[in-house]
């Protein structure tokens, strides 16, 4: 860009623009950071502030959590089933088909429970969050709220953030229980596995700790989606092509942060 | 129509600066609107009249200069008291900007539900007075979507209007309407601006048709107030760049207001 003074030989003269693009690309790296952050920092300061408005966070908790009851409760199912089916297949070859029960209920209850519903509901709820908020900030109807004096975070993302933190443990609960109803239903029902030792394995082996430890994974992973997905749409770009393109940031990076998130997570759980 | 002395001024902007990136956007710009009047602000794409409007509206705050709103100067205030602010003002977007979760009914009356303690029968009988002033009588019932683009304007100017406000803002509101609908929506700015008394201020493409409905035009050009003054005034100025602006930007060519860094203006 600048010629750089003082020194003018030909090589810096040559590496100093390069050096100043990488410069200027890692500050916006920073800057960006800092606006997703203080961005989800302002939504939640916004929720202790009055007017508090219930009703908008029962109708986001309709639309996150009781709308994605059914696609939950039908992935949840399937993965049981094919845990059942999996687990009764290859436990039968260490001749412990009596551990059934443990091995399905704990993959759900630690992993897969928490995960797969986080990804489900970005797909459905995370999407829409995006592409609602985007298409309001590419519309103006963001400004439209801001100039009636009406705080749009507080508005449009707050209610959004409690309704996820509230919605996934209870999804992640429900796909818990109908999965280990799956398995039942597939190992027991089908392949023959012993039925009493698949509910005491879970009685017996399965702790308050786990229990826990897949749902503060779910906590999280609820925050993080309602963060991604309003921040995404609420910087939409105002061109035909910006909520289509919010909608796709918004579903990448809330899948890539809840795998990422869920490895440390357990990590910090495993301990 | 061309009293001009300090008190009779609603809205004084002086010197106001504001740069995206490597562009000047506005370049010092000064402008005085006087109360109870209509001022409408013309010029070229990209002069920077979108951007200003977002100033006077408040979602923009300036790098430099003074905006002064009935004796308050809005550019030193802070969040909470900049909401008083905005209470005082109601805004027409240039899309409409109506809520289309929500019926023409609810658009109107989400001002009063969301601010005001105001009863359910107050409300309603404020909005239907406010649809029938911009002739919107029983379409209450219908979604933006399922009205046409003069009705989404004047729905979202009932809305505008609902608080009762002293300032109008006005972004482009005949853009993407037909002649006939242009005349009509003029028509029903300036039956309002009498009904109610309002200080308008006005972005506008449709030179010279608009000129019939202000007291007082403001040429921007380059990021400043080219030329102001009343509508004879300007009218009469001979000024080159004016003149060549009147002959050669008569259309609906300006919709994409100023494209920089930090905003890009589209007509969705």
């Amino acid at each position: 860009m600048n010629t750089p003074t003082g020194i003018d030989t030909p090589a810096t003269l040559r590496i100093a623009p390069l050096i100043e693009r990488f410069g200027a690309s890692v500050l916006e790296s920073v800057y960006a950071l800092g606006r997703f952050v203080l961005f989800l920092l302002s939504a939640v300061a916004e929720i202790f502030m009055p007017p508090y408005k219930v009703r908008l966070v029962l109708r986001q908790i309709r639309t996150i959590g009781a709308e994605s009851f059914f696609l939950v409760a039908l992935i949840a199912m399937f993965t049981g089933m094919v845990l059942g089916l999996q687990g009764e297949f290859t436990l039968r070859k260490f001749g412990s088909e009596g551990a059934l029960g443990t091995v399905v209920s704990l993959v759900l209850v630690r992993e897969l429970g928490p995960v797969l519903t986080a990804l489900m509901v970005t797909a459905r709820a995370g999407s829409a969050m995006a592409a609602e908020i985007g298409a309001m900030q590419v519309t103006e109807q963001i400004d439209a709220l801001t100039v009636m004096a009406i705080n749009p975070v507080q508005y449009l993302v707050s209610p959004r953030v409690i309704a996820g933190v509230i919605s996934f443990p209870l999804l992640t609960s429900m796909f818990d229980v109908i999965g280990i109803m799956g398995g039942y239903a597939v190992g027991v029902g089908l392949m023959g596995a012993p039925s009493a030792s698949y509910f005491n394995g879970i009685a017996q082996n399965m702790t308050g700790d786990d229990v826990m430890g897949g749902l503060y994974k779910a906590l999280t992973f609820g925050l993080i989606v309602a963060w991604v997905s309003c921040y995404k749409g609420y910087n939409a770009q105002r061109m035909a092509t910006g909520v289509s393109r919010a909608t796709t940031e918004a579903v990448v990076l809330s899948s890539v942060l809840i795998l990422m998130f869920d490895y440390f997570l357990t990590s910090l759980l495993l301990k | 129509m061309t009293a001009n002395n300090s008190s009779s001024i609603a809205i004084s902007i002086s010197g106001l600066r504001r740069r995206f990136g490597p562009q000047q956007v506005l370049d010092g710009v000064d402008l005085q609107c006087p109360r109870g009047q209509i001022t409408t602000i013309v010029g070229p794409s990209g002069c920077g009249k979108t951007v200003f409007l977002k100033h006077l509206t408040l979602l923009m705050r300036p790098d430099a200069g003074h905006i002064v709103i009935d004796g308050v100067d809005v550019t030193l205030l802070r969040s909470r008291s900049l909401d008083s602010v905005r209470e005082q003002f109601g805004v027409l977007f240039q899309g409409g900007a109506l809520f289309d979760s929500l019926t023409v009914f609810e658009n109107v009356a989400f001002p009063l539900v969301e601010k005001t303690r105001l009863g359910r029968s107050e409300i309603a009988a404020a909005v239907t007075d406010k649809l029938a002033a911009v002739g919107l009588d029983g379409m209450g019932h219908k979604y933006p979507s399922e009205i046409s683009g003069g009705m989404q304007k004047r729905a979202a100017l009932a809305r505008a209007l609902i608080r009762n406000p002293k300032i109008l803002y006005l972004d482009e509101p005949t853009t993407g309407l037909d002649p006939t609908r242009t005349g009509a929506i003029h028509e029903l700015i300036r039956r309002t601006h009498e009904k109610f008394g309002l200080t308008v201020v006005m972005v506008s493409h449709d030179v010279p048709q608009v000129f019939e409905i202000s007291d007082r035009v403001a040429f921007m050009n380059q990021g400043k107030m080219w030329l102001s003054g009343t509508v004879a005034q300007v009218m009469e100025a001979e000024d080159p760049t004016f003149e060549r602006f009147l002959a050669g930007r008569g259309s609906d060519d300006d919709a994409e207001g100023t494209a920089t860094d930090g905003e890009t203006e589209t007509r969705v």
